[in-house]
C-alpha cells in the first residue's frame, strides 16, 4: 500500500483523484475538512492550525498503517493545512483507494476520525474581539 | 532541558520553549513540576507528554538529549 503525508500552508484538493488513482482500485473516498463561518453560536472570521510537524506526520503515517491492517486498499492519504485559513478553505483530507468501495468508504471514516483524536495539530478559533485554543473535551 | 510547547501551553507558559533547570527523572516527575509552577496546566482536561516524537507514558524516564513536547488535548481536522 501507498502512502502519502503531508503539511504544508495550502492542501491541494484537486490533486487528490491523481494521486489515489491505481490500476487495482474500483473506489476512491476522499473525505475534506472545511472551515465554517460559526462555532457555537458564533460567527468565525478565520481559524489558525498549529502542529508539531515532525511527530504529526508521524502519528499520521501510524494511522495510515493501521488501516492498511485494517482494510485492503491500494493507496492513502493524509494532508493537513497550517496557518491561516478562513471559511470554506479546506484545512485536512484524507483519502483511500481500494479495490472495492467498502474498504474505501469505511477506511477515511476511520482515517479522519483518528486524526482527529491524536494528531498534534491545534486549532485556534477567531472571532470578531477574541481568539481561543480550542480544547475538546473527552 | 528544554520543553516543546504548542496552542494553549503556550499562552500558559507565554513562551514558545520552557527552561526546566532542576534534574526531572521522568514524565510524571514533568507533569508535577508543572501543575506545581503554572496552576492552569491543572486545569486542562488532558496534559500528554510526547518524547522523541512520541507519547510517552508517566514512568517515560526523561534524559538530557531528548526531545520533549507538552501536547494539549489536540483539536486538528
Amino acid at each position: 500500500m501507498e502512502i502519502l503525508i503531508q503539511i504544508s500552508e495550502t492542501i491541494d484538493c484537486s490533486s487528490l483523484y491523481e494521486e489515489l488513482k491505481h490500476p487495482q482500485s474500483g473506489g476512491i473516498c476522499v473525505f475534506i475538512g472545511v472551515v465554517r463561518n460559526h462555532s457555537q453560536g458564533q460567527k468565525v472570521e478565520s481559524l489558525f492550525f498549529e502542529a508539531y510537524e515532525a511527530m504529526a506526520k508521524s502519528e499520521m503515517k501510524k494511522i495510515a498503517e493501521k488501516a492498511g491492517q485494517k482494510w485492503d486498499m491500494q493507496k492513502v492519504v493524509l494532508k493537513h493545512a497550517i496557518g491561516t485559513k478562513n471559511p470554506t478553505e479546506p484545512v485536512v483530507a484524507v483519502g483511500a483507494s481500494s479495490s472495492h468501495r467498502d474498504a474505501c468508504f469505511e477506511a477515511c471514516r476511520f482515517l479522519i476520525d483518528t486524526l482527529k483524536k491524536q494528531v498534534p495539530i491545534w486549532k485556534k478559533e477567531f472571532f470578531k474581539d477574541k481568539s481561543v485554543w480550542v480544547t475538546p473535551h473527552p | 532541558m528544554n520543553i516543546l510547547l504548542f496552542g494553549i501551553t503556550k499562552s500558559i507558559v507565554g513562551a514558545k520553549y520552557l527552561t526546566v533547570e532542576q534534574p526531572l527523572g521522568n514524565v510524571a516527575d514533568l507533569k508535577s513540576y508543572l501543575e506545581n509552577k503554572y496552576p492552569a496546566f491543572g486545569e486542562l482536561n488532558a496534559l500528554a507528554v510526547a518524547v522523541n516524537n512520541q507519547y510517552a507514558e508517566d514512568i517515560t524516564s526523561l534524559n538530557p538529549n531528548d526531545e520533549i513536547a507538552l501536547i494539549p488535548p489536540v483539536s486538528g481536522g
